[in-house]
């Protein structure tokens, strides 16, 4: 009876600095700052990239361009050093066939390893286990020599396909696939379909939302990767746009308003993806803890 | 289980496997209908994962510049030749201090990030964004950001130009390694990237805690703020921090964009990756030694990692990109 009157008045223990004014304004502030330090990376572009070199170089910092430079949008395209263009395209190449590819390759191999009874399916399993031990990155090297004696250097395939063989991202789809309810299947069976067709016709519709997850962040992984197009791409027809942006980062003459045009534009893409994607992203990483 | 990396615990079902087996039709038509889901990926697998991974051994113990086909075996020459690099050494020190900064750093800021969104009321979504966008960007980009704007060397660079309102003198961040500024630049480069991907583990985390246990500690006097982050928050969310460290360390060892776009003239600050692409596809083609470097790196990061696993109680098979 005494006990019950002290815990309606802490009603929400955890939340206690929420309802003073002090606290909250305190919160605000701290998570505003914060919040203004990590756009200042992208003001710095949008500002550079519609400025002109002397305003960029000029002696005392100016926040905003006197003129926006429209014209700078046009720019990247028609330099003569760097293929921008061309590059962007690769890019793009690159990006949807690494997305499509994975999805495709990786979500049937773990749906086999989740669901199709065969007796030495956890060898199988416990091989693509093994791979996960060894970093990706660590392997450019070994993949780069096979790669070159397939005479696929400065290829498309080159590019995509080394890539398609995700050990961890097939691991993440046979999760996914034990926990997906075996009723829908059943009845698809009882329907007179085999595995094949409970696939197409079952499973793959009912698991979107995983999909959708799992394209996001690959997307975004393919069109940022940087080492392996480095490898790849030799001779600059072949360069995605981040080896396109870092060789402006080493070139002779440096023009600050096409450089980061180039940097916006090569970002544009991947902010729509993420303000349209961003649910299934969040979604993604909290149920899989894998980098986008 | 309050870690939000459940599904990625590797568990073999081998009772489903008996279990699952098709009422209609003979056990050839389940291995069939295996081979034609795992079919594809396990070539792959084996093509361009096993094979380069076997080839790479093999190359290891050639003489192989500039050729893929060697016919000179040298032993553990390269081995000897690689482990004696002062380069290759020094690389390895470069990336105990890298982690020794970036993964308390990041493992702070992104727990941070998350426990302020995770008391928002308004506009939390938005926060949530604005700390998640960086995970959109290369790090090329960043990196391209932070050294031709942000820490430019010289007047108009950002940082520059805001240390010369109190009258500091430019400093060139990345032009020199002493006094060692390229570090602030390369790791808040990565901070900036990577913090709001583990600020959405951590918030996903928090959410996992069960609220009874704050109410019980409210009962029993603990003060909110210090006492029950101490006492309650941080030992629910020990799974994730776990996890969230062993991922950091494995994306640090595996630093290659922001060190090579950031330091491209330097000879030092250089990690072990950018070491390997000097030693494999730079003047020398050396791929016998760059293999063996391949092979040594693999070696360590495993060792790393299960030793890690160890320690911490985390040995079920999560692995990071």
């Amino acid at each position: 009876m005494t006990t019950t009157a002290p815990e309606i008045g802490k009603k929400k223990p955890g939340r206690s600095n929420r309802g003073g004014v002090m606290g909250n304004t305190g919160l605000y502030i701290a998570t505003g700052v914060a919040g203004l330090l990590f756009l200042l990376p992208f003001y710095l572009i949008v500002r550079n990239s519609l400025m002109t070199d002397p305003e960029i170089t000029g002696e005392n910092w100016k926040w905003f361009p006197t003129d926006i430079q429209w014209g700078n949008v046009t720019e990247p395209f028609n330099d003569v050093t760097v293929d921008f263009a061309q590059s962007m395209w690769n890019s793009v190449v690159v990006a949807v066939l690494h997305t499509v590819g994975i999805l495709l390759v990786c979500s049937l191999a773990g749906y086999g390893l989740a669901r199709i009874p065969y007796k030495h399916a956890n060898k199988v399993f416990y091989l693509v286990l093994a791979t996960l031990m060894v970093p990706t990155a660590v392997t450019f090297v070994p993949s780069f020599v096979l790669v070159s004696s397939l005479g696929w250097v400065d290829s498309y395939r080159g590019l995509i396909i080394p890539g398609l063989f995700s050990g961890f991202t097939c691991f993440l789809f046979r999760q996914y696939f034990l926990g997906f309810p075996k009723e829908l299947e059943e009845a698809a069976r009882v329907d007179g379909l085999g595995y094949w067709g409970a696939y197409w016709r079952v499973v793959v519709p009912n698991s979107l939302n995983f999909f959708a997850a799992i394209a996001t962040i690959t997307f975004i992984n393919g069109w940022n990767s940087f080492l392996w197009p480095l490898v790849i791409g030799q001779d600059p027809s072949a360069w995605t746009v981040q080896v396109a942006l870092s060789s402006y980062m080493t070139n002779q003459t440096v023009n600050y308003h096409l450089i980061f045009m180039a940097t916006a534009i090569s970002i544009l893409p991947l902010v729509f993806v993420f303000l349209f994607l961003q649910r299934w992203l969040v979604q993604g990483i909290a149920q899989t803890g894998i980098k986008g | 289980m309050s870690t939000t990396t459940t599904r990625g615990v590797a568990q073999p079902a081998p009772a489903k496997v008996s279990k699952d087996r098709p009422r209609r039709g003979p056990r050839a038509s389940s291995t069939f209908n295996f081979w034609l889901f795992t079919g594809p990926f396990l070539l792959g697998l084996i093509v361009f994962v096993f094979v380069p991974i076997g080839w790479s051994i093999y190359l290891s113990f050639f003489e192989a510049r500039f050729t893929v086909t060697p016919s000179e075996f040298v032993g553990f020459e390269n081995y000897k030749q690689v482990l004696t690099d002062v380069d290759f050494l020094n690389s390895l020190v470069t990336f105990t201090v890298f982690a020794a900064f970036i993964v308390p750093a990041t493992w702070a800021l992104s727990l941070g990030l998350a426990l302020l969104v995770n008391r928002l009321r308004f506009m939390r979504a938005f926060f949530r964004s604005v700390f998640f966008l960086p995970t959109a960007v290369s790090y090329v980009a960043a990196s391209l950001i932070w050294k031709m704007s942000l820490f430019n060397g010289v007047r108009f660079g950002l940082a520059n130009t805001v240390i010369g309102w109190f009258g500091v003198d430019n400093i060139a961040w990345l032009a020199s390694p002493d006094p060692p500024w390229y570090w602030l630049v390369i790791v808040t480069v990565r901070l900036w990237l990577q913090s709001g991907f583990y600020m959405i583990l951590f918030i996903a985390a928090l959410q996992n805690i069960p609220r009874e246990l704050y109410e019980a500690a409210a009962i029993d006097g603990a003060k909110p703020g210090w006492q029950t982050f101490r006492y309650i928050t941080l030992p629910q969310l020990r799974a994730t921090s776990t996890a969230v460290i062993l991922l950091l360390l494995v994306a640090a060892y595996q630093a290659f964009d922001e060190f090579f776009n950031l330091l491209s003239k330097a000879t030092w600050g250089q990690p072990p990756l950018v070491e390997l692409y000097k030693m494999a596809l730079g003047e020398n083609q050396n791929y016998g030694a760059g293999s063996a470097g391949a092979v040594v790196l693999t070696m360590l990061i495993c060792v790393v990692t299960l030793l890690q696993g160890k320690i911490m109680g985390f040995g079920r098979g999560e692995e990071g990109k």
